[in-house]
């Protein structure tokens, strides 16, 4: 099993807090990875320095990935934001297009097509502040099908969404594993995680562990995790960890 | 009677022509500015901007006296500065970046008044703060049109990374794209449009014919184009009334286009077709699905 991306020893800190704390990972090629842990461990982060938007990184992410695709958390978003939901999809397209290229009929067509294939067939022309969360949802998929990347990163797919339109999503995730594309997910069901993804990343500012899910989501991994979640001090002194150590 | 009402004033007098066509161009290309202002949720750092000429601009009357050029290109850069300032200081420091607004244009408002008083009168200060626009002369003109035509060029050209960049800003940033360039390439076209503003309706009110109508326009369209396309016409008969009314009635120009675009925004508030008073009023209701 080859790896897509590999992380060594990489410290991703805001203000000097690290975010991300001397983490060294494999995430597997053509596979999906759920990355979980409890709320501030670092897991937007790590998927921000990923995509290389991380303010400051130390130590090193090597990855053999070409294109990434990238699902944020709904709350980046503007959804009061007069566009329709045509125009959201198709912006999957930016490579092709870029800032100031015109759409060619191919790019409509699939656009066309990825809507079709969320469930939104009809929604094309309406303003995206009139969907309903899972409906946005669904959009900002359709948009990441566009994309055509060979790493999908979602922030949180799930959060807030009913059971219906999870169902549907996990299909078209995994669509996306039977084309050989990696997926690497912000996930806070863990009895999701377990059914649906083989491989987890457990963190809590620091990696807990790493590996195949029935073995990290172990009760006593867990609890380490929360305990370590519980032990953060906002007023630490200088890292004494070498950067060298695990490299 | 009707003709003494309407034509003749533009008709007889040179300066109501060139006042008409000065606010015809300012509601065109000031109008799709007001939109995204809106959109961007920057409608009082807009506002805070506009002020921020002042210094400029006085520091142009320092030098060049009651001059136009100067004067405008004084203000323009004072406008640049402040918000390149400002968006540096909010990126260095913690600040959200409306606080450095406020921070930045208020130094520049009691720079450009003390600049001022250095050498004008009150008369001068009155004209800086409130504009003239019955002394648009050739030259004004001349700016004017410019600005409205490189606004509209410009954020055609601009259009698609500027719209993304106002709503996920993340999935530009995502696609390796410099995300500020585009937001500073708006801010200049947007002070070039208040320093074109500014001689019609002074540094304290220029953003009313670019914000008063575009805001209007959110009651009647729900898309950036369609609002652009209500709100022109309406910054246009603003400036037309207002003209007119001033004139028959002796009143300063500048405040009473700007109460008149007001009106079109209380009249929307009240009858537009979406989110207004008569909408929620008047659909009591609901659909069956």
């Amino acid at each position: 099993m080859s790896a897509a991306l590999r992380l060594v020893n990489l410290t991703v800190s805001y203000d000097r807090h690290p975010a991300v704390h001397h983490v060294s990972a494999e995430i597997p090629a053509a596979e999906m990875t759920a990355i979980v842990g409890p709320n501030g461990a670092g897991k937007s982060t790590l998927l921000k320095a990923l995509l290389g938007l991380a303010p400051h990184i130390e130590g090193r992410i090597e990855s053999t990935v070409k294109r990434i695709a990238y699902l944020p958390q709904q709350a980046e978003i503007d959804r009061s934001f007069p566009i329709s939901v045509f125009d959201t999809v198709l912006l999957g397209r930016w490579s092709r297009f870029g800032g100031f290229g015109a759409a060619k009929h191919v790019d409509i067509h699939d656009a066309q097509h990825a809507i079709e294939a969320v469930g939104l067939s009809g929604f094309e022309r309406r303003p995206i502040d009139t969907l309903s969360v899972g409906q946005f949802q669904r959009v900002l998929f359709a948009r990441l099908l566009l994309q055509d990347a060979d790493l999908v990163l979602l922030d949180e797919p799930f959060a807030a969404i009913d059971s219906k339109t999870v169902n549907d999503l996990m299909a078209v995730i995994q669509r996306w594993r039977a084309e050989q594309r990696t997926v690497v997910a912000v996930l806070h069901d863990l009895d999701h995680v377990r059914r649906d993804f083989p491989n987890t990343l457990l963190m809590a500012r620091e990696l807990v562990d790493a590996g195949p899910t029935a073995r990290v989501l172990s009760s006593e991994n867990l609890l380490r995790a929360r305990a370590m979640a519980e032990a953060w001090d906002e007023h630490a002194g200088a890292c004494d960890v070498p950067m060298k150590l695990t490299a | 009677m009707l003709y003494d009402l309407l034509i003749a004033p533009f008709a007889d007098f040179g300066f109501m022509r060139r006042a008409l066509v000065a606010s015809l161009a300012l509601s065109v290309g000031g109008s799709a500015i007001g939109v995204f202002l809106i959109l961007r949720r920057m409608s009082l750092m807009g506002d805070a901007l506009a002020h921020s000429l002042l210094p400029g601009a006085a520091l142009g009357f320092l030098l060049g006296g009651l001059s136009l050029p100067a004067m405008s290109l004084g203000g323009f850069l004072a406008g640049v500065a402040t918000a390149l300032v400002s968006g540096v200081i909010a990126r260095f420091s913690s600040m959200r970046e409306d606080a450095s607004f406020a921070a930045a244009y208020l130094t520049a408002m009691a720079l450009g008044v003390l600049i001022v008083s250095l050498r004008g009168s009150a008369v001068d200060l009155m004209n800086i703060l409130f504009g003239a626009i019955l002394a648009v002369d050739e030259a004004a003109l001349v700016l004017v049109v410019s600005t409205a035509t490189l606004t509209l060029v410009g954020l055609a050209a601009i259009y698609r990374p500027l719209v993304v960049e106002c709503f996920n800003p993340g999935f530009l940033a995502a696609m390796g794209i410099r995300g500020s360039v585009y937001h500073y390439l708006f801010l200049s076209l947007a002070v070039l449009n208040m320093v074109a503003g500014f001689q019609a309706l002074g540094t304290l009110m220029a953003l009313g014919l670019i914000l008063l109508p575009a805001v209007a326009s959110s009651f009647w369209a729900r898309e950036v184009w369609s609002m652009t396309l209500v709100a022109a016409p309406m910054a246009f008969a603003s400036a037309l009334i207002g003209l007119l009314v001033s004139f028959h009635v002796g009143l300063p120009s500048g405040p009473v286009i700007v109460l008149f675009a007001s009106l079109f925004f209380l009249g929307s508030l009240l009858l537009g077709s979406r989110a207004s008073v008569r909408a929620r009023l008047s659909h009591p209701v609901h659909l069956r699905g």
